[in-house]
């Protein structure tokens, strides 16, 4: 894919009428084409290179890279600082911030910066408890709540205010996403919860894993009857399954994840676990693409990244279509055959 | 204390009853307030506060209280301080993420406003919280922002 006013990697897109933000995200949402989205795992290193790396393998198959903010509450290489290598080199990204770990001076800062550096979305967190992470003797922060954080970001970006009341000389001009979890309790609120978002001012949300496309299909069908999917693009988080050990201990360690029992005893039985892993979720990403209302998918494969690639190559879901990335060779391969 | 908390929200009703009609009262007594003065009253006023709240709903006295639009169960008693509904780490049995052994605060909420007449202020969006007011009166913070809102119209 490719677009007539693309400019030099690491400078943004001319803003197109009703769009807020520079990036080939939102161009691509807006244009109605289903998306593609992938978690690129923070390196445990300072070594730019390593992110490079990491974000290669994802080269053709993602239209934005989310980097995540010390997910699960484990400390890697900081989303601002990702974002900050990815942007330089013209990649699309989607920084998460998550409340955990700073308080509203440093999460508006940060917004700030990032929106200097090219980056064009953000994702609105919650985060995880620091229980769950490598460092539990840390200090919790959630100054702000992941509501309180959007209606801050977006009033950056349209009033040009910070949160004091204190003038933007220049506004940051993001495209601002939030998390939603369609799979665990109260389910009845969670469209309502949606809802708040919305109104806080999401724009676009990346769904926890989906492993029960039933509980989706439900979520969603509340969600059309109250006419959201017309407010917000809706990318459902997708990711292969190692093995059915891996399931069971993603399922009772990992907060929110809710995985069936059909889909650990499928993996339990099956000769190759990983491929049918991959296979499964091949199926489970054609199967969200029928659901009306669903914008796109959202890939989480954790130390699986370099499998993003073929799982989205075989799904179809694309129809051809290469999103673009910094090292193609030349600016006319914008689609690929497709059996 | 967790189990009178939770009989608290089972009476949601009840408290949002009796929280109407107490607001009424101190609302009248404006003149009185402003009479021996906002702060000289804030300290027993406070006292009161958090001794009542405390031992019905565990309240952290953040001085902005929203019991009305969350079910009657405090949100500050979330690990997380969420103040706009339940984060995505809820367990399959309702339970808090953090501190398994607690149901989770908002699905508590969600149970508890479903009691009330006017349970669908849970759906309005919470504003950031002002962290200076904490331990500070938000009945009084309350009766004057609706007297000052009554002059305003008046």
């Amino acid at each position: 894919m490719y677009f007539e006013d693309e400019p030099v990697p690491g400078y943004s897109l001319p803003i197109l009428p009703g769009h807020v933000s520079p990036g080939r995200f939102e161009r691509v949402l807006r244009s109605g084409k289903f998306a593609v989205t992938a978690e690129l795992a923070p390196p445990d290193s300072a070594d730019p290179e390593e992110v490079f790396l990491r974000a290669r393998i994802f080269d053709g198959f993602v239209d934005a890279i989310n980097a995540t903010d010390g997910s699960g509450a484990n400390c890697h290489m900081s989303s601002v600082g990702v974002c900050a290598l990815l942007t330089r080199v013209g990649y699309s990204t989607i920084m998460q911030i998550s409340c955990r770990d700073r308080n509203r001076i440093a999460i508006q800062g940060d917004i700030l910066g990032a929106a200097a550096m090219g980056v064009a979305n953000i994702l609105c967190l919650t985060g995880d408890g620091v229980q769950a992470g490598d460092q539990p003797g840390a200090k919790p922060v959630f100054d702000f709540d992941c509501m309180t954080l959007l209606a801050t970001a977006r009033r950056m970006r349209d009033e040009s205010q910070l949160l004091s009341g204190r003038k933007l000389d220049f506004s940051p001009k993001i495209f601002l996403g939030a998390a939603s979890n369609p799979f665990v309790e109260p389910l009845d609120f969670r469209v309502d919860r949606l809802a708040k978002k919305v109104a806080a001012g999401a724009q676009y949300v990346q769904t926890q894993y989906c492993y029960d496309v039933g509980r989706l299909k439900r979520f969603m069908a509340r969600v059309r009857e109250r006419e959201l999917d017309k407010k917000v693009f809706i990318l459902v988080g997708v990711g292969p399954l190692a093995s059915a050990r891996a399931a069971a201990w993603i399922r009772d360690h990992v907060p929110g994840v809710h995985i069936p029992d059909v889909v650990i005893e499928r993996l339990a039985k099956a000769e190759k676990p990983k491929l049918e892993g991959k296979k499964l979720c091949i199926e489970l990403i054609q199967k969200i693409r029928e659901i009306p209302g669903v914008a796109g998918v959202h890939l989480m494969a954790y130390r699986q990244e370099e499998s993003v690639a073929e799982i989205v190559d075989a799904s179809g879901v694309l129809e051809g279509r290469v999103p673009w990335h910094p090292n193609r060779s030349t600016n006319t391969d914008t689609m690929r055959l497709v059996q | 204390m967790y189990a009178v908390r939770r009989w608290s929200v089972r009476h949601a009703r009840f408290f949002e009853w009796l929280y109407e009609h107490f607001e009424s009262i101190i609302v009248a007594l404006h003149p009185l307030w402003l009479k021996i003065g906002y702060e000289r009253v804030e300290k027993p006023i406070v006292a009161v506060e958090r001794r009542v709240k405390g031992f019905l709903f565990d309240c952290r006295m953040c001085g902005h209280c929203v019991l009305s639009s969350t079910g009657m169960s405090c949100p500050m008693n979330c690990p997380k301080e969420l103040r706009n509904g339940p984060c995505g780490g809820v367990r399959a049995n309702g339970n808090c993420e953090v501190n398994p052994g607690m149901r989770c605060v908002w699905v508590e909420a969600y149970e508890g406003s479903r009691r009330m007449r006017k349970g669908h202020y849970i759906l309005d969006v919470q504003t950031v919280l002002d962290r200076s007011h904490k331990g500070t009166s938000s009945w009084l913070r309350e009766v004057r922002r609706l007297h000052d809102e009554r002059a305003r119209r008046d």
